[in-house]
């Protein structure tokens, strides 16, 4: 469904992504790993149409469409969706009248009346138990005053809601104690199916004992240097990522 | 800001004014410009008793005594004020009794501008008394009201009818020698809108008006007088709309409000005239004096407004908190676009004991506007153990836009508690972002902000009009696009 290649990224001129290449098929979960600053966000970023990136080379399709040329909107309403690894607060408009924006947005894009008073709220309690919601953090406003934790928990709610067909979770486990990143981890896997694809982001392979990946892929200074099975996790966390380096 | 963005922000900043039209109605008028004589024909109109001639004329020789006020950060434009006319009447033979009667091109103007007198009338249970051009057209549930002995009416009907009430309180909140614009409106106001809560009543629907400039160089003067007695409450509703024009209105109106004792006001604006087109021309001048006096002790007065038109705003309403134990609150959010200016704030007096004060400003800036918040908190010597609670916010969108807070803090007595907030942010591209990422594009993105950054004020709206307020936000800085 997603095909990466050769993607070259550069910020202010200076190139972050030197020649990416993925490919991502349907019911795949891909986790992707590589130490700090080597362009994970930044790659995530991208194929979320984030346009502070210029794409110097290479080309990105999504279900054969060239995804480059569409408008971040249009992405996320063909169902691409972002986990923010920083969430951003919205003072002031809350979690409900957003999720419901964001929902009749996708629907008009695909031809359909508004979402019914009703039907959102079916939706929204039945997704708030997918991510254990139990307080009213969907009555406050869009990440205000959410803790860390608390505002990865939302990304997973959005995700559940919009129910996307490619999810890019950024770092969605870091800043969770260990039943957050149990729920988080429950979520992702509830929502699997073999018409949807995940990408993972993480630092930890605690994460990947959870959320159980095809393909382990290692980006260093922007490239993917190697990939592998579920057991190269394991095996970054025993050596760290400076042995890649020889490779 | 990305090149996309800015386009985006410059588009939906630059969006002309959605309601411009204007209807074609009969008007009487007099000839052009100001003098005695043209004060004594028009109080001759509207057979205006004796007192109000005489205030009118008193007036008028103060306001020749006086100059137009300057203020630094607003740029006023030379006014003729020989070359307005002071006074236009729709032409209409006889009271009105139901909306049928009313001429249907009034009718119709109403209908453009998503107001349908007759839905708002059943739908919201609210008492319209629609104001256009200087006179009143049509007042409705005058009976229910009456009933309560709540009076609710024209302004001109109340000279005629109730002219003791007129007497005793017209003035008494906002005197001719208040300022340049009071002594002009004082000397030369049309019409507009009476309002009487009788001592214990509370008055069970919102009273609500519409006003409208209409006739070409016609300036308008309102005047709108409400009282409230003893342990009374009401809540009262201000609109307005204008055409397209493209010579510069002036609009200088008085609204004054008394609470007596244990009385709660609430008075809501919601104000979209005509701002001028993308480069600045045309436009309407909104100078206005708004005050009441919390009279009584234990009274409430609370002014709640959103601002989006006019080429030119400059308003205070302000309340003066007599009584002890009154309270005054100020909620406003004011857009500024395209080459607006807005000064705007409130004046809270603190005379009586124990009386509180809140004020919650929230000013939204873009294009080339210039957005100013003035206001002044202000405690005399015997007020004691006054609070106020000031929080002054703005935002900017765009480069080019400029906000501006001038608190004044007056103090005369140690026991007050005054606090005072301010803060200036930008709609961050990542909050855009993270709402396109949602599927939210970036103009209906800015709309979500907007009316997420005013929310405090526009909850203190009525239901009915929140829900125009916050449609009118969004199209204040939106394109239609789409
Ligand atoms: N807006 C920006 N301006 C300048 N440099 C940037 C910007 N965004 C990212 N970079 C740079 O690009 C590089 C890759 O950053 P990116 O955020 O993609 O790394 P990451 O792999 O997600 O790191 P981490 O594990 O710390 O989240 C870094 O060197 C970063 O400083
Ligand atoms: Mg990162």
């Amino acid at each position: 469904m997603l095909n990466i290649k050769n993607l070259h990224v550069a910020i202010e001129g200076k190139e972050i992504l030197k020649g990416i290449d993925l490919t991502v098929k349907l019911g795949e979960i891909h986790a992707i790993m590589g130490p700090n600053g080597s362009g994970k966000s930044t790659l995530a970023a991208v194929l979320a149409g984030r346009d502070l990136y210029e794409v110097t080379e290479g080309e990105v399709t999504f279900e054969g469409e060239d995804l480059l040329e569409l408008s971040p909107e249009d992405r996320a309403r063909k169902g691409i969706f972002l986990g923010f690894q920083y969430p951003v607060e919205i003072p002031g408009v809350s979690m409900v009248n957003f999720m419901k924006t964001a929902i009749n947005e996708q629907r008009k894009f695909n031809n359909l009346q508004p979402i019914s008073a009703t039907d959102f709220l079916k939706l929204m309690r039945e997704k708030k138990e997918v991510v254990e919601i139990t307080s009213n953090l969907t009555n406050r406003s869009v990440n205000e005053g959410f803790s860390g934790g608390e505002k990865k928990k939302n990304e997973i709610f959005q995700m559940a809601m919009l129910d996307p067909k490619l999810a890019i979770l950024d770092e969605t486990d870091s800043g969770l104690d260990i039943d957050a990143l149990r729920i988080v981890a429950n979520g992702v896997n509830k929502l699997r199916r073999e018409d949807n694809a995940t990408i993972v982001i993480t630092h930890y392979q605690r994460l990947l004992e959870h959320i159980i990946p095809d393909y382990v892929h290692v980006l260093y200074r922007g490239k993917i240097v190697k990939s592998s099975g579920k057991e190269l996790a394991l095996e970054l966390e025993e050596k760290g990522y400076d042995w890649l380096k020889e490779e | 800001m990305s090149a996309e963005q800015d386009q985006i922000l410059d588009q939906v900043t630059s969006n002309e004014y959605k309601y411009g039209f204007y209807t074609d109605i009969e008007l009487e008028t007099l000839p052009k410009g100001l003098s005695e004589d043209i004060i004594r024909m028009l109080s001759a109109k509207k057979k205006e008793p004796e007192f109000l001639l005489e205030s009118r004329l008193k007036a008028f020789r103060h306001w020749q005594t006086m100059k137009m006020p300057e203020w630094s950060h607003l740029k006023l434009p030379e006014i003729n004020y020989q070359d307005i006319i002071y006074y236009a009447a729709p032409k209409q033979k006889a009271k009105l009794k139901s909306l049928n009667e009313v001429d249907p091109e009034l009718l119709a103007t109403f209908e453009k501008l998503g107001i349908p007198l007759e839905e708002q009338k059943q739908l919201t249970g609210v008492a319209v008394d629609a104001v256009m051009d200087s006179v009143s057209v049509k007042t409705t549930f005058r009976e229910t009201l009456a009933e309560l002995g709540i009076i609710f009416c024209s302004f001109s009907e109340a000279v005629q009818e109730h002219p003791d009430l007129v007497q005793k309180h017209m003035g008494s909140v906002v005197p001719y020698t208040d300022n340049y614009f009071a002594a002009l409106n004082s000397a030369v106001f049309s019409d507009g809108s009476f309002c009487y809560i009788p001592k214990g009543v509370r008055c069970p629907m919102e009273l609500s008006t519409y006003f409208r400039i209409n006739a070409a160089n016609t300036g308008q003067f309102e005047r709108t007088l409400i009282v409230a007695e003893d342990d009374s409450y009401v809540s009262y509703l201000e609109g307005c709309t204008a055409p397209q024009r493209d010579e510069n209105q002036l609009h200088a109106a008085i609204v004054e409000i008394v609470a007596m004792e244990n009385a709660e006001v609430k008075y809501s604006t919601v104000q979209n005239w005509y701002p001028g087109d993308k480069n600045g021309k045309g436009g309407i001048y909104n100078f206005v004096t708004k005050r009441g006096i919390c009279k009584g002790d234990n009274s409430k007065i609370s002014w709640t407004q959103v601002e989006t038109g006019s080429a030119i705003t400059w308003k205070y309403p302000s309340c003066i908190l007599k009584g002890d134990n009154t309270t005054g609150e100020f909620y406003s959010v004011a857009v500024t676009n395209n080459h607006q200016q807005a000064d705007t704030g409130t004046k809270m007096i603190h005379i009586g004991k124990n009386s509180r004060s809140t004020i919650i400003s929230k000013g939204i800036s873009a294009g080339q506007s210039q957005n100013s918040y003035r206001g002044l908190v202000k405690v005399l010597k015997n007020a004691h153990n006054v609070r106020n609670f000031t929080q002054c916010d703005s935002l900017l969108l765009g480069d080019m836009c400029g906000a501006h807070t001038f608190p004044y803090i007056e103090v005369d007595n140690e026991t007050a508690i005054i606090e005072h907030e301010a803060t200036t942010s930008k709609i961050g591209e990542d909050q855009i972002f993270y709402c396109n990422q949602r599927g939210i594009d970036t103009e209906n993105a800015i709309g979500l902000i907007i009316n997420g950054y005013a929310k405090e004020v526009l909850n203190k709206l009525p239901m009915e009009f929140a829900v125009e307020a916050q449609k009118l936000l969004q199209i204040s800085l939106e394109g239609s696009v789409g």
